[in-house]
């Protein structure tokens, strides 16, 4: 079964997915202009865009677990899903800046002095030197670097999930069952029995 | 760029600003007790059962007890307020309001001269209030107000909206509002009424005091610790408005600054 899925997935090109990720925001800009997101449309526009950032980023972190645990190689479909959530996490910025918050020295201070809004801005920074090297020839030209550097996406959306925690009042549960899912997949790359040899070899010296 | 100079007057108690419509005002709700989306209250509400209802009012009072709605209703004298409404998320609107003031109903009861302070509590019904199954808040919802705060003829109970009866998201059948401070302190669906010696805690002042206090006043230079309270969005603007310029207790400073005479309001947020 899932050697069939991986023969399928193979023959699947990557292109639609970059042409269908252009759908929801464009979406989301129409339905906010012609009234069909309630009555605060900048709000929604900037939630939903922010979200749905998170959604396929957290995607993207789940392709080396489903190959490791379940066999399932989505690979080739990584780039993408990277390159996505860091379009959908700029366009959340873009509308935060220029829709909601609007006035320079407002998004300067808010940037500097409130918590999440420095969170998320830190996400979105680590993100910048990762979207930069995505094409072939860096990757080529980083080489072993290159993965090193690409571990920055572990902290940038670790952020993003705290982030979401923290601009809501309250602790809800919608962004802490986030939160829990990016911890989850960062802790299955944790190499445990490595962790675990080193520990027992400590407590035993 | 934010505007500099707003352009509205208070003529007596109401501002000459443009009301936000029916649908924005009964679509876009903070009322956790129905879920914590802003559309879940207009989705959920519709469930509570707002008839019988009767106020406790009880503590530092001459005539302590139930006050049945309709008893109430009958001796009041039921106004329309448009009020400025601004949300300490940064959001605000124009509603009018039908209700009277909340000094009538403390005068039926009749007041101690010991009381200082106004303890109120919304309804806790989780059978009908789907909010309350989840440990969001510390329920029941609870606000507070100085009684001289209370007192003052700017603070209404509210019945009503455009001439209709109170929809249930907005906190039927009687509701606090008081404009010129954050909208958490008008609590809704009240059942229970104290008045006391001591300043109650307010529930979102228990969850976070660094961020909510009690006196909660609308204050452009105290910030949010997670944002900024110089400007606002006013609601309805649509996708390019701008923002507003957020005003001293919300525009009311004339009639309410004399309350707070002396206080360090960035101390006494």
């Amino acid at each position: 079964m899932i050697d069939r899925i991986n023969r399928f997935m193979r023959q699947v090109p990557t292109w639609p997915l970059y042409v269908a990720a252009v759908i929801p925001p464009v979406w989301y800009f129409y339905a906010g202009v012609t009234g069909q997101l309630g009555v605060d449309p900048v709000k929604s526009m900037e939630h939903k865009i922010g979200l749905l950032g998170l959604q396929v980023l957290i995607a993207s972190l789940c392709v080396t677990p489903l190959r490791r645990y379940a066999g399932l190689n989505l690979l080739k479909f990584r780039r993408a899903l990277g390159l996505i959530g860091f379009f959908y996490i700029f366009l959340h910025l873009l509308v935060w800046v220029v829709l909601d918050v609007q006035i320079f020295s407002q998004i300067i201070s808010d940037i500097y002095k409130r918590p999440y809004i420095t969170i998320g801005m830190g996400a979105f920074v680590l993100m910048i030197p990762l979207a930069a090297t995505s094409y072939n020839a860096a990757i080529r030209k980083l080489g072993r670097n290159w993965r090193k550097l690409h571990k920055l996406v572990y902290p940038a959306v670790l952020l993003g999930g705290v982030h979401f925690v923290m601009l809501r009042k309250g602790w809800q549960i919608e962004p802490l069952l986030y939160l829990a899912a990016v911890v989850a997949l960062l802790l299955l790359r944790v190499p445990v029995r490595q962790k675990i040899t080193r520990w027992m070899s400590r407590e035993s010296a | 760029r934010a505007q500099e100079v707003p352009v509205f007057e208070i003529q007596g108690f109401d501002t000459t600003e443009t009301p936000n419509s029916f649908e924005e005002i009964t679509s876009y709700n903070n009322f956790y007790e129905f879920g914590t989306g802003k559309d879940d209250p207009a989705r959920h509400a519709h469930a509570l059962t707002t008839d019988p209802w009767s106020v406790e009012i009880d503590g530092l009072v001459e005539r302590p007890g139930s006050y049945g709605l309709g008893d109430i209703l009958a001796k009041v004298d039921i106004d329309e307020r448009i009020y400025r409404f601004r949300c300490v998320e940064a959001w605000s609107m124009v509603i009018p309001w039908n209700g009277f003031e909340l000094n009538q109903l403390l005068n039926m009861a009749g007041i101690q001269p010991s009381a200082k302070y106004v303890r109120f509590e919304t309804l806790y019904r989780p059978e009908e209030m789907s909010g309350q199954n989840r440990p969001i808040l510390d329920w029941p919802y609870v606000e507070g107000l100085r009684l001289d705060e209370a007192m003052h003829p700017l603070t209404l109970m509210a019945t009503g909206l455009y001439g209709k009866e109170l929809p249930n998201q907005n906190g039927a059948p009687l509701r606090l509002v008081v404009p010129w401070k954050y909208g958490f302190k008008s609590i809704k669906s009240i059942v229970k009424i104290t008045l006391q010696e001591e300043q109650p805690v307010n529930t979102w002042k228990a969850i976070n005091h660094r961020e909510y206090g009690f006196y909660s006043n609308v204050n452009p230079d105290v910030s949010h610790p997670r944002w900024s309270q110089a400007t606002e969005r006013r609601i309805g603007g649509g996708v390019f408005a701008s923002r507003v310029a957020t005003l001293k207790f919300n525009g009311y400073e004339e009639q309410v600054a004399d309350l707070y005479r002396g206080m360090d309001l960035s101390k006494n947020y």
